[in-house]
């Protein structure tokens, strides 16, 4: 017998072992997240998808599916806590869109539309961020990492190589390159490496093709980011029941 | 004759002992400037300055960035013509990526992007900003003295004026995805192909955006010749002219040699290699304005300051590419006797000239073939240091960016067009305040112009706000001490009071 939970009310099927956003995102139901991704194991950083059940606040990302159980996404005051989280994260870096070769293809910038957020509500941080630009084919701009550990996590469990770490503590905290000189043209980092591909931010780029789509032509340009994301995990299923 | 720069307004003996008269903000002209006026007793002008009082700092903060952000980032220079600062750097960019020569379809539709750029900010200039002073008159009503009283007296020229920014807002829009601050030039060619309908699209108005601007010349000059006893002497004076042309000596707003001529239209230097154009131009600094005063290296900086924009490229081509545009260039030259057009009014038509070939020049590309070529991109031998300049709309821009091996750069430097311009307009305010303003009552009808010799050249003091002569302005009279006397102020609404 099939098993599924209601979200905001709407009856949700999952499979076992599925976790809430999981089992929406397959049901093409969309919870905001940001730091999630189909292909790495969760890491329940940027609380974004945040829901509540039985009144209290979980993370839908790691929280398994139960049957019968309601949660709670949809509302004002979630709505409220997930722009503050984005607010949060833009005045702890220093991102300026206009500029940034990732504007259009960033996720942090869709999110932020997506949630229509104003303004940044907090006073901005400006933290003092040390640029890479020593790879000979990626670069590395520390300004407008958000510490979600995407490349960490790709780094290590997709690419095999385990570059990144985040050091320090609070607003010091930054992305750590593992080479002999903490210098990212010293490291193993490949271009076509997934952590490079699934940084959500311009913060890892590959270099010399920046503004290449023109306006109009990049990815959120012509789908909105929630599509672009139930389509993303849709994929990603697909792929996994290909290769069994 | 020497080109003259009546320097003898420039700093008074005694500041101390003198009145100071604010005009603060200069209205209906990009960005934000003020002019200073010290007066004695006598309100006898012992001083006269253009501010510029922003400080950008774009030369800095670029540091550090990677090179292929610089069209990108450097654009936001300006809200009116960041296509220019995009294509200037974009060609600077070029010599980095060993791009030395574009595909044809690249540089062509480039060229239609900053036609686009020059026809609307031209539109914007002669119609929003400057035609409520000439054909209101430099003292008329000042609640009628603008875009909104030009509407209401000549509604049909007002439309035309709208509808021609219109026009090259949406070239622009088409080619870069956004009417201001858009994409399109990347290192090495440009991120888009051109389509039959984008063309069918711009195709259906050019011929009447080609009209309209063959009357806005004949108007230019008619308010040009209509008072030509004014408009030929306010705030004129003679100088050198410097802009790009073609190899043929012809007129061109996105490539070619610099030319610099003196006063009688003498050759000073010609076909020069712009990435050279460090051994020509240098620039000087002065403790009272945050915009720099360059001249020719040869001439010095007492006499080898110069003027850009329309009124120089006119001046200073041998002919126009398009038909129409060259017939408007013969009757203008006519005016300066075998010599240039001297006069800062001149520029207005000048302006209205380099729009008709703007909108010329884009009906000849909407019937090119090459425009719709797949061709985008070429690369070479990359190289450290690269230089672009192209004719903005407002004169001669320079972008020069060097890098190191991984990418970034480490140094920028640019002379935006207005800077090229400081030493003329600071010209042309002493001129008016001496001839106009000398020993008489200070009204806004009189403080106006000083506005208008500094609007005829269209500055971008900051390259980012304009507000349609809606800013308001406050004169403050203050005596020797300081101590206020008295004080003229026009709100926002163009109230007057004191």
């Amino acid at each position: 017998m099939s098993k599924s939970f209601f979200l905001d009310g709407k009856e949700i099927p999952f499979k076992e072992g599925q976790t809430v956003l999981q089992a929406a995102l397959a049901a093409c139901h969309h919870i905001p997240h940001l730091c999630w991704r189909p292909q790495l194991e969760p890491h329940s950083s940027c609380r974004l998808c945040t829901v509540m059940i039985s009144g209290r606040p979980f993370s839908s990302c790691t929280q398994p599916a139960m049957d019968g159980q309601h949660v709670i996404s949809d509302t004002p005051e979630l709505l409220a806590l997930r722009r503050s989280v984005v607010q949060m994260i833009f005045v702890e870096g220093n991102h300026y869109c206009p500029s940034c070769e990732e504007s259009g293809n960033c996720r942090l910038q869709a999110t932020a539309y997506s949630l229509g957020l104003q303004d940044n509500h907090f006073p901005q941080q400006f933290p003092k961020r040390e640029r890479d630009s020593s790879h000979p084919d990626v670069n590395l701009d520390r300004d407008r990492c958000i510490r979600c550990e995407t490349c960490v996590r790709a780094s290590r469990d997709l690419d095999g190589k385990n570059v990144f770490g985040i050091h320090g503590r609070g607003i010091k905290s930054h992305l750590a390159v593992n080479s002999p000189t903490g210098k990212l043209g010293d490291s193993d980092l490949d271009a076509q490496d997934q952590a490079v591909a699934l940084c959500p931010t311009g913060c890892l780029t590959v270099k010399r093709v920046g503004f290449s789509v023109p306006i109009g032509e990049r990815i959120y340009d012509k789908e909105p980011l929630e599509q672009v994301q139930i389509r993303e995990f849709q994929d990603f299923q697909a792929q996994e029941a290909h290769h069994g | 004759m020497t080109p003259t720069a009546n320097l003898s307004l420039e700093t008074a003996r005694n500041p101390e002992s003198l009145r100071r008269t604010v005009i603060e903000p200069i209205t209906r002209v990009e960005g934000h400037g003020k002019v200073t006026l010290l007066m004695d007793e006598e309100n006898r002008v012992k001083q006269a300055r253009l501010h510029i009082v922003e400080f950008r700092g774009f030369e800095k903060f670029i540091q550090g960035r990677p090179y292929w952000e610089a069209p990108v980032m450097v654009q936001r220079l300006c809200g009116i013509c960041p296509v220019s600062h995009h294509l200037a750097a974009a060609k600077a960019v070029d010599m980095l990526v060993g791009a030395r020569r574009l595909t044809p379809t690249a540089e062509k539709l480039r060229r239609m992007l900053h036609y686009g750029q020059t026809l609307q900010s031209h539109a914007l200039h002669f119609f929003h900003l400057a035609s409520p002073d000439l054909l209101f008159g430099f003292d008329a009503d000042v609640a009628r003295r603008n875009i909104i009283g030009v509407i209401g007296a000549h509604p049909d020229l007002a439309v035309k004026g709208v509808k021609l920014r219109k026009y090259g807002q949406e070239v622009i829009r088409v080619l870069a995805g956004k009417r201001v601050h858009g994409i399109f030039a990347i290192p090495g060619g440009v991120n888009k192909a051109f389509t039959k309908a984008d063309r069918d699209y711009l195709a259906q108005d050019i011929a009447q955006v080609v009209a309209w601007s063959l009357e806005a010349v004949d108007v230019a000059r008619k308010l040009y010749e209509d008072n030509l006893d004014l408009h030929a002497s306010f705030g004129a004076f003679r100088s050198n002219y410097l802009s790009l042309t073609t190899p043929e000596g012809a007129f061109d707003l996105y490539d070619g040699g610099l030319r610099a001529r003196d006063d009688k239209g003498a050759t000073i230097f010609d076909h020069v290699d712009y990435t050279h154009y460090l051994r020509y131009i240098h620039e000087e600094v002065k403790s009272w304005s945050y915009m720099k005063f360059p001249f020719i290296v040869s001439l010095g900086n007492d006499t080898g300051w110069y003027r850009v924009g329309p009124l120089a490229r006119i001046n200073n081509a041998d002919r126009m590419p398009t038909p129409l545009a060259e017939g408007a260039r013969k009757a203008f030259m006519a005016h300066g006797k075998g010599e240039p057009v001297h006069a800062t009014m001149a520029y207005h038509w000048a302006r209205m000239i380099e729009m008709l070939y703007a909108a010329e020049a884009i009906q000849a590309l909407l019937e090119d073939p090459d425009v719709f070529g797949t061709d985008l991109l070429v690369k070479g031998e990359p190289a450290l240091e690269g230089v672009g300049v192209l004719e903005a709309p407002r004169g001669t821009l320079f972008h020069h960016y060097r890098i190191d091996e991984r990418d970034a750069i480490v140094k920028a430097n640019l002379i935006v067009s207005t800077t090229n311009n400081n030493t003329a307009m600071n010209t042309a305010v002493r001129e008016v305040a001496a001839k106009y303003l000398d020993g008489k009552t200070l009204t806004e009808g009189l403080l106006n112009h000083l506005e208008v010799a500094i609007r005829a050249y269209d500055p971008c003091l900051s390259c980012a706000t304009h507000a349609l002569g809606r800013m308001p302005l406050q004169v403050e009279l203050r005596d020797a001490e300081g101590a206020l006397v008295d004080q003229l102020i026009k709100d926002a609404d163009g109230a007057l009071r004191r």
